[in-house]
């Protein structure tokens, strides 16, 4: 699933203003046949966060919330079982989730005396039941299961999937014999970054020095990538030295040009790895 | 001077006796009376000759024009014109030696004559120069009377605005020592004829250059006394290519001067030259430069003379009276290299042929003359020659001028070049690795505070950006240092609040230093080894690059001249930039002090000492580690000196020195209160008394030149000057004698004293001393017999890689061969992986008594690799053992402390108290265990050394040697892990039990409910099951079907949600991917879902008739699910989610209303154990008080009762739901 600047961008093109749906993504794997599913789904989701950080400001000033309310309020009374929240943040090309806790937070100010802490909307955003609003709470619900970008189910997929893939890769390690220090042993340690897995002794992939393992269960773009790049892999080259970037659900095979200077990346786990041989004569 | 000169080539005194009378003045009337008497009369001029015969023999070679880059020569005064020489055709534009004789057609050129790198004239202000050199020779000058008036007379008085009346000048002889008098030889060569062309110019760089380099400018800044004049703007490109005052002389101008030159070149030239490429390379008229005119032995003019001359000259050279042994080299190689003589000239020198003994007699009529002086030089000097490095020899051997005047010096070098070993090949450059984290030394214990830590660890991060940065664009023309960086770092510096993170920082900058510029041995493979293991995985790309790496590193490096200014190539460049950029005063005194430190510790190294008498090919081996080891502790501590010598000077720099003397006096009086930053002059002593000048001197000498101009006159750094001269002087190479110091060594420091003595902040008369003050310090000779001195430690790699501009020799000899002058690619180049090696243990371990010195004896007489194998042993072992008490009895502690914690939270429940309370109470009881830690460190150390030493040392170690080897490591071990232990175990102990205590209290919150007792896969698990984000995600997307909107084609089977929840199953009983978070949701989805079963809001897929599932279905999905919570789930399972109104209030919407599955639920959590009766009794009480619409609120409240009434009957309530609900009896029925 290393796809080209020009294929990403292909994509990326079909992309813009289609909402975080169920129904989008299933026109999207027609569109794509030949992409992978979770790689498919990765670049929408990263597209879409793209997206709505660029337009995060807007649905944040004082009117448009007001009249998001407002709006929200004249439609449940009319009819409080349609799905007035989750059309109105496809109406206003919003996340439908970030729209629930829009919606959410006016709300509780107006029904509390003290306004809510960010923990207690958090807490209502995950066990709506909590919401002392029965129709809001359905509203919120229905916001939550059906954004497949935001929210704290979508959250909890992709942390799954970030776990997943690095059992995966412990086990992958483990099989070949590599040993290896994780996240947890390093941070006991006191190391102020941790990347997935450290090698205790450093192996060559295809001919380059690793001394670090990084796991990405998620679709390397640009952007994604150069935040990683900042946050995290030059400041385990800065510490650790070269190491190995697995995108599993691919890149963009231009972003692969730090092979020099020490970060390496793959969409599978290597296979040509050479170890160091302790047996010279 | 010149009489003296004069009496030799009449043969009145002896060549030996000169030399004698130069080197050592009172000795000299010892050998011939005579001779004695003939020289005692010039006895005062003595010092004044040296430079004298090198100005003289630079201006005598004027009308050469040799290729490749000119001689520089900073030997002070005696412009020695000659006299006799008028009408003259102007000489000042062409040839390298010209600069000699300011050009007469550049007013300003002659005005301010080409002093050293920045134009002295005459009769400006007194300065200190000729305060101390320049008066004592005033009176006895005029004893010297007419011999000296007819070499004086001629002498045309320079500088049209001199105060000297010429008649004066006449009558005076020459104040040789007086700078301002006497410009030295030009060290700069008139730009534009200036014949090296391989010297890029591109101009971009040349500024950058030179507005980051601030440094730089100081050792370019004129001398002492200058009065700024307009300067020939050739200057700027001369291979010094500092000869300016900083940002003094714009692109711009250069241009301009160099368009001028070359217009006035093509005016000149009779053939049209080659249009020049627009790159602005000097190259104007080559054509006709390009021929050389072949030498012949035959006509040489004046063998007798020029014999004469060259012995002298030679012996100068030998007894070390000449300031810089490969300066002279370099100009003899340019004499014997020299294509042809100013045309002009030849015929006008014709009929002067023959006259042999006066000097009016120009010395170099041709350039036979020229070749037959430089031939006659080298054969005094072959001994240099034949360690010079295997290319050189090969280029000399090759020369056939040198075949065709001495066959038999060229066989010897033929002998030389075969019998050499000594290839040099390139520095490898070291690629930019990073400085690796240790834990030990950069983990939060390190730091005062979250807070610093967390600031240090972008700090970090931040300096690599700006390093990778760096790399990628300091050559991308415009490009500039502070510009691009300078913010950045900066604001990187001003978050170093805490001097604690400043020394954390100032550690990673250095080692980052040392890695990055070491070379040649710092080379990447730091983590794997052997560096060819290395190159061979990088690949033929890698190589490639850094082979391009490579010619960019060390291109620019050595074309700077035989004497180049300290400079910082490649990567140093870039920490130089670094510290001006940060403009930090923290940083600096912190660098400093660590810089100090490491020097100190570098320098006092024990670098072993191997004997002489080691027989066999295994010393061979050893000796091949020793002087890579001394390599690099020798490369590290020239770096770490530079650095530091550029930072303790760099507030005092400035392009100029003091302007008058008072300023001087005043800076003087300020600057002596100053203690150096380093003690170098102890250093120094304690070096040269130790005989490990070789080690010290090379970076001393880094330090020292970047010293500004106060500093030489300084009384502590006069002091040193001193001492360094004195050991420049006592270098004689030919002496060999036993306990003498090595060749190699020798030619090191000679090559690097002679070049710091160029330095322009370093006065030239300073070389030409008192020799009062060169006797004052006397080495002690008697300590010499195992000194590092006298151990062959230099190589030519060594000698090379320290001092790159001994390289221009073979640049010059190639340029030669080549036809083209001064082509810097005309070698091959080469790259020799070179391995690293760490500096290793350095473990001079305190013993006392008598036991120390029985040990210290035993080391004596054993190999070298014994001593440091035990010393590295003990050192190790003492740490490990350290980490070993950690790991175990410090471990058992914590794991006390925590059990004694457990016990305290369930004697006082959840009460515990103060923490800081309970720590205490804690280490009271635990840190006396702390005791055993020395017990068990020496039960370790015992243990764990002896195989180590037997594992390390030959097979063939006699038995005795190894077990007194195995017990002084034990010992040393020993006593370094206890030292450690006793001083620290208590608050190792209390660090540990306190991290344990906060851990445990933190862990005593919410966590103990969450993580419960976990149980793994079962046994023969294959982990086939399906991944949980796969199952979240599916769950969710039926939830988001069920809650809509969703389109009419839009459903789920039955048999999906039956397969769904066997995966469920499959992946909760697998567990292998499952974490915490994954596992919740999975949960509450599962209850999500049940009450969307429960509501029947489920859409089915199929015909719209069967949009339902039918109850059996149901109730067949209800019990999976409730047989995983009860089974398969792990952590609690968020059950009474199914009586929140939202959740129940699913129901009201359903037309019929059905309770019998809710019921059913409910009942069968009950059985199963999942809820207990009262909590599903309080929630359907809390359940009853939320609004519910009319008849909901009814059916609610009988469901309530029902439950209550009839607790223990899974089915009837059915009939009981029927009773609230008399139209249900169809869906009764079914069930």
């Amino acid at each position: 699933m290393i796809l080209t600047k020009v294929q990403y961008d292909e994509i990326a093109q079909c992309l813009v203003s289609v909402p975080p749906t169920r129904q989008s993504l299933r026109k999207l794997k027609q569109r794509f046949p030949s992409q992978s599913q979770a790689t498919l789904l990765s670049i929408f989701s990263q597209e879409y966060q793209k997206h709505i950080k660029r337009t995060h400001a807007k649905h944040h000033t004082l009117e448009a919330i007001e009249s998001y309310y407002q709006r929200y309020l004249n439609g449940v009374v009319k009819n409080g079982a349609a799905p007035v929240l989750l059309e109105l943040a496809n109406e206003v090309d919003y996340a439908p989730s970030l729209m629930a806790r829009i919606i959410l937070e006016r709300f509780l100010q107006e029904h509390e005396e003290t306004p809510p802490s960010k923990s207690v909307i958090n807490s209502m955003l995950r066990d709506p039941s909590q919401i002392p609003d029965g129709v809001l709470a359905n509203q919120v619900y229905q916001c939550i299961v059906n954004d497949c970008c935001y929210g704290p189910l979508v959250d909890c997929i992709k942390h799954a999937i970030g776990h997943e893939h690095e059992v995966l890769l412990r086990d992958l390690l483990l099989e070949k014999n590599l040993s290896f220090l994780d996240e947890d042993q390093l941070r006991a340690k006191g190391y102020d970054k941790t990347p997935d897995f450290i090698l205790q002794v450093p192996v060559a992939v295809e001919g380059h020095i690793i001394h670090w393992i990084e796991s990405k269960a998620s679709f390397g773009d640009e952007c994604s990538h150069h935040a990683y790049l900042h946050d995290q892999f030059w400041s385990y080259w800065n510490r650790f030295g070269p190491g190995l970037v697995i995108y599993w659900y691919g890149f963009i095979q231009e972003l692969d040009c730090n092979r020099e200077r020490g970060i390496l990346l793959k969409a599978c786990f290597p296979t040509d790895i050479v170890t160091l041989c302790h047996s010279i004569a | 001077m010149a009489a003296v000169l004069e009496s030799l080539l009449r043969e009145e005194v002896s060549v030996a006796g000169t030399v004698r009378w130069i080197a050592r003045s009172t000795q000299s009337s010892e050998h011939d009376p005579g001779e004695a008497a003939a020289l005692s009369s010039l006895r005062p001029l003595r010092k004044e000759f040296v430079p004298f015969l090198l100005n003289f023999l630079r201006e005598q070679s004027g009308r050469v024009l040799p290729q490749g880059p000119p001689t520089p020569a900073k030997a002070p005064g005696a412009s020695a014109a000659l006299p006799g020489r008028p009408g003259g055709p102007p000489r000042g534009s062409r040839g390298a030696r010209s600069q000699l004789f300011p050009p007469i057609e550049l007013p300003a050129a002659a005005e301010a004559p080409l002093a050293r790198r920045g134009g002295r004239r005459r009769g400006s202000g007194p300065g200190p120069a000729r305060e101390r050199g320049g008066r004592g020779s005033g009176g006895p000058e005029e004893m010297v009377g007419g011999e000296s008036l007819a070499w004086t007379g001629g002498r045309k008085p320079r500088g049209s605005g001199s105060p000297g009346s010429p008649t004066l000048r006449r009558a005076d002889p020459p104040n040789l020592s007086n700078l301002e008098e006497f410009p030295p030889v030009g060290s700069v060569p008139s730009g534009p004829a200036r014949t090296k062309p391989s010297r890029r110019i591109n101009p971009t760089p040349v500024s950058e250059e030179r507005s980051l380099s601030k440094p730089k400018t100081c050792f370019t800044s004129p001398p002492i006394n200058c009065v700024p004049s307009p300067q020939p703007s050739a200057l700027d490109t001369s291979p010094w290519g500092l000869g300016l005052p900083s940002g003094c002389r714009s692109l711009q101008e250069e241009r301009e001067m160099l368009r001028k030159e070359r217009s006035k070149q093509l005016q000149q030239s009779p053939t049209p030259a080659h249009p020049t490429p627009e790159s602005g390379s000097p190259l104007p008229s080559r054509t006709g430069s390009h021929t050389a005119e072949p030498a012949d032995p035959a006509k040489v003019s004046s063998c007798q003379r020029l014999k004469l001359v060259a012995l002298v000259y030679s012996s100068c050279i030998a007894e070390n009276l000449v300031p810089n042994l490969f300066l002279e080299l370099f100009f003899v190689l340019q004499l014997l290299t020299a294509r042809r003589m100013v045309a002009a000239k030849d015929d006008e020198l014709e009929p002067t042929q023959g006259t042999l003994d006066s000097l009016e007699t120009p010395l170099f009529q041709s350039v036979h003359d020229c070749v037959f002086f430089a031939v006659q030089v080298l054969e005094c000097q072959f001994q240099v020659l034949s360690y010079l490095d295997k290319g050189t020899l090969k280029l000399l051997a090759e020369n056939e001028r040198l075949l065709c005047f001495s066959p038999a010096l060229q066989g010897r070098l033929r002998a030389a070049y075969e019998g050499s070993a000594a290839k040099v090949s390139l520095v490898m450059p070291s690629s930019a690795q990073a400085v690796s984290f240790q834990p030990e030394t950069d983990n939060r214990a390190n730091f005062s505070s979250d807070r610093a830590f967390h600031t240090f660890k972008k700090q970090r991060d931040v300096f690599y950006e700006v390093l990778r940065e760096w790399e990628d664009r300091h050559e991308e023309p415009g490009w500039d240092f502070e510009k691009g960086l300078g913010s950045r770092i900066r604001a990187m510096m001003g978050q170093l609040s805490a001097a604690c993170s400043h020394s954390h920082f100032v550690r990673l900058f250095q080692k980052q230093l040392l890695q990055m510029c070491q070379s040649p041995c710092g080379a990447g493979g730091s983590v794997l080894g052997e560096a060819p293991d290395v190159l061979s995985m990088l690949g033929a790309d890698k190589l490639g690059r850094l082979r391009r790496l490579q010619e960019r590193l060390v291109a620019p490096q050595s074309s700077g001249g035989p004497c180049p200014p300290p400079t910082f190539p490649g990567c140093q460049s870039f920490f130089r930039d670094f510290i001006l950029s940060a403009s930090s005063f923290q940083f600096n005194q912190h660098l400093m002090d660590s810089l100090s430190l490491k020097i100190r510790e570098l320098n006092s190294l024990a670098l072993p000492q191997l004997e002489p008498s080691d027989e066999d090919g295994e010393s061979d081996v050893d000796w091949q580690g020793e002087r890579r080891q001394f390599a690099v502790v020798l490369l590290s501590l020239r770096l770490l000196a530079k650095f530091l010598g550029f930072v303790a000077f760099l507030p005092y720099r400035g392009p100029e020195p003091p302007p008058t003397r008072e300023l001087q006096d005043s800076i003087l009086a300020l600057r002596s209160q100053v203690p150096p930053v380093l003690d170098v002059l102890t250093l120094l002593q304690e070096g040269l008394g130790a005989h490990r000048a070789v080690l010290t001197v090379p970076w001393l000498v880094e330090f020292l030149s970047f010293a500004d101009h106060i500093v030489p006159l300084l009384d502590y750094y006069r002091s040193t000057f001193a001492l360094l001269l004195h050991l420049h002087r006592s270098l004689v190479l030919s002496k060999e004698n036993e306990g003498e110091m090595c060749f190699l060594n020798k030619l090191l420091l000679l090559a690097v004293l002679g070049w710091l003595f160029q330095i322009p902040t370093v006065p030239e008369d300073l070389f030409f001393l008192e020799e009062g003050q060169l006797d004052a310090f006397e080495v002690d000779p008697l300590a010499s017999e195992h000194g590092l001195d006298s151990m062959p430690v230099v190589d030519q790699q060594l000698l090379y890689t320290c001092c790159p501009y001994i390289g221009e020799l073979r640049k010059l000899l190639a340029s030669w061969v080549s036809g083209s002058s001064g082509r810097s690619g005309g070698f091959v180049r080469k790259i020799t992986p070179t391995t690293t090696t760490s500096l290793g243990a350095q473990a001079p371990q305190k013993m006392q008594g008598l036991q120390a010195q029985l040990a210290q004896a035993f080391f004596h007489n054993q190999p070298p690799s014994l001593r440091r194998t035990v010393e590295f042993v003990a050192e190790r072992i003492g740490s490990n053992c350290v980490k070993h008490i950690k790991a175990t009895l410090v471990a058992d502690l914590v794991r006390q402390a925590e059990s004694l914690l457990q016990e305290q939270l369930m004697t006082q429940g959840q009460e515990v108290g103060d923490p800081s309370q309970l720590l205490e109470i804690l280490c009271s009881r635990l840190c006396p265990h702390g005791a055993q830690a020395l017990a068990q460190g020496r039960e370790f150390c015992q243990k764990k050394s002896p195989e180590a030493v037997r594992a390390l040392l030959p097979e063939e170690t006699p038995a005795a040697v190894l077990s007194s080897a195995e017990n002084i490591a034990v010992g040393l071990a020993i006593e370094k892990a206890c030292a450690w232990l006793s001083a620290n175990i208590t608050a190792l102990i209390r660090r540990e039990v306190k991290a344990a205590v906060s851990r445990t209290l933190r862990t005593q919150g919410p966590e103990p409910a969450v993580r419960g007792e976990r149980r793994g896969c079962p046994r023969a698990c294959e982990h086939h099951a399906p991944l949980p984000s796969h199952l979240i995600s599916e769950i969710k997307d039926v939830l988001s079907l069920a809650v809509g909107p969703r389109d009419p084609e839009e459903g789920v089977s039955p048999e999906h949600l039956e397969q769904l929840l066997g995966q469920l199953g499959q992946t909760l009983r697998c567990r292998q991917f499952l974490c915490p978070p994954a596992e919740q949701h999975l949960a509450k989805c599962s209850v999500e879902l049940a009450s969307l079963l429960v509501a029947d809001q489920i859409p089915i897929l199929g015909p719209p008739a069967q949009c339902r599932l039918e109850r059996g279905q149901v109730r067949r999905l209800l019990h999976m699910l409730l047989s995983l919570w009860e089974d398969d789930f792990q952590m609690p399972v968020p059950l009474q989610l199914l009586l929140r109104p939202r959740n129940v209030g699913l129901l009201v919407d359903t037309r019929p209303r059905e309770w019998d599955l809710l019921l059913f639920l409910l009942q069968e959590l009950i059985e199963r154990g999942l809820m207990g009766r009262t909590e599903i009794e309080a929630c359907l009480g809390s359940l009853q008080e939320a609004q519910w619409l009319g008849d909901f609120a009814k059916e609610l409240a009988t469901l309530f009762k029902l439950f209550l009434a009839e607790p223990h009957v899974p089915e009837p309530q059915l009939r009981a739901c029927e009773l609230v609900q008399p139209n249900r009896g169809t869906v009764l029925a079914q069930s």
